[in-house]
């Protein structure tokens, strides 16, 4: 299981409290580990990535092991401590509006 | 008895202000979906506890969320806005081609017989439709394909659909209004779409009485007379016996026709309301003084309504979507600032007071009229 964080107002959205855990079979990618988000919690779609587009909102970041992985490919692999839940995976509602 | 419930949209989310018919001590519940915009909330006139949500955010982009109990609780409903077939582009501010971008939902217009179907009007301008409950979203393509689309530019607000009327004769006659394009309606229930701009006229865009390009931002209608139409534009208050065929102004003597909302009695097809606002950047009443203006000659001759309304140092705004009427014997009549006042009247406009006064702006109030 991987863990994730969400912001406050996803994971308000989502009817959840702390991390949360999500199944990924196969490779451990920023892709696979949002679309098992999203296959868990159906709610969340469109609010990480565009419906259409399936890019990052520009004001989400994704974090994870103290690195900043919102410009890594989404199929890059996660680090082995994502991909053993030993760490989570950061979904970040940048700071913005001055 | 009946009562009312009104339902306001803001900044940072959104209120539910119940009272009895007596309208004087009202409950304020909120805020639902603090933090979020909440560009606009209605309720389906076929059923009143079914309630439907734009709920959106710079961050975390649209939500639709959805009531059966009347407010109380909320379920997240479809959010997929996707234009249909290849989008195309549109005209940006500067004349070049943009494509076609779903950003937030302006307006909910629940089906006046059906609970489960609502029209959603969107930046960039499109409108949808939902057949269950919101689940799912299909756009009605034939009003950004009827040709004039390449053509429509944004407003300052953003190229938005933001009024939806449904004829209670007619429900396939619809129209809608765009900013900066103008007004449309359809007599097939959306399949097809035509301008319905004749009689207006534009200052600042290069043929003043064009096709399309008007900056309209408001329609209102009375349900007993479909075919007359009343528009708020950017500057002149219009209006249409014709069902849009054609316009003519009838700003009469307003200290200014510049305004957002625009709104009918009731029961009474010919009285009108607007809240005139100074100027296109001077978003705020003339004088520091809130006045709503009523019409009972269907415009040309308007009266301030003044009593209760703060009449010195006022400087708020008051949007589009921010004004609504109750159907109770004595129609009462509802706004809400971008200073966070939501304001009520009880007896059709003669007396004001402040149902609540520190809210987040207000985006948009929506006023019910609950029996039982």
């Amino acid at each position: 299981m991987i863990r994730v964080m969400l912001p406050a107002h996803l994971r308000n959205l989502a009817s959840v409290d702390g991390e949360v855990l999500v199944p990924v079979e196969g490779p451990v990618t920023q892709r696979t580990v949002i679309d098992a988000l999203e296959a868990c919690y159906p709610m969340l779609a469109g609010t990480i990535r565009d419906h259409v587009t399936q890019k990052r909102r520009p004001f989400v970041r994704f974090f994870a092991c103290g690195q900043d992985l919102s410009h890594e490919p989404l199929d890059a692999l996660l680090p082995e401590e994502v991909s053993g839940g030993r760490e989570p995976y950061l979904i970040v509602g940048a700071m913005a509006g001055g | 008895m009946s009562r009312v419930r009104v339902l306001v949209g803001t900044r940072k989310g959104a209120f539910v202000l119940e009272s009895d018919g007596k309208r004087q001590n009202w409950d304020v519940s909120g805020p639902h979906f603090g933090g979020w915009e909440i560009y606009h909330l209605k309720g389906s006139p076929a059923d009143q506890n079914r309630l439907y949500a734009s709920q959106s955010s710079g961050w975390f982009g649209q939500l639709i969320q959805r009531s059966d109990d009347g407010g109380k609780t909320w379920q997240p409903v479809g959010n997929k806005f996707a234009y249909d077939g290849v989008p195309g582009t549109h005209q940006w501010y500067d004349g070049t081609p943009h494509p076609w971008e779903f950003k937030r939902v302006w307006h909910l217009e629940p089906s006046l017989t059906d609970p489960d179907t609502v029209f959603a009007g969107v930046e960039d301008a499109a409108l949808f439709k939902t057949t269950d409950g919101g689940q799912t979203w299909s756009e009605l393509p034939g009003l950004r394909g009827h040709g004039s689309g390449p053509h429509w530019q944004p407003g300052a607000g953003g190229l938005c659909l933001h009024t939806i009327l449904i004829d209670p004769s007619n429900a396939t006659r619809m129209f809608v209004a765009i900013s900066a394009a103008g007004a449309f309606r359809t007599v097939d229930g959306g399949t097809t779409w035509q301008p319905i701009n004749r009689g207006l006229r534009s200052q600042g865009i290069p043929n003043e009485e064009a096709e399309v390009g008007h900056c309209v931002h408001r329609i209102a209608m009375h349900r007993s007379k479909p075919d007359v139409l009343f528009m708020q534009k950017h500057w002149d208050v219009m209006r249409s016996d014709n069902g849009g065929d054609s316009w003519t102004e009838v700003s009469g003597n307003l200290p200014t026709d510049f305004g957002f909302p625009i709104d009918v009695h009731a029961h009474e097809p010919e009285t009108i309301y607007v809240v005139p606002i100074k100027s296109d950047s001077e978003h705020y009443p003339p004088d520091g003084k809130l006045r709503v203006y009523r019409s009972r000659t269907g415009g040309n001759e308007w009266e301030a309504l003044t009593n209760g309304l703060p009449q010195r140092d006022c400087y708020v705004n008051v949007l589009r979507d921010a004004m609504s009427v109750d159907s109770l014997d004595s129609c009462g009549i509802y706004f809400g600032t971008s200073g966070g006042q939501v304001y009520g009247s009880a007896d059709a406009g003669n007396t004001w007071s402040a149902i609540v006064r520190d809210l987040p702006p207000v985006v948009s109030v929506e006023a019910q009229t609950l029996k039982g």
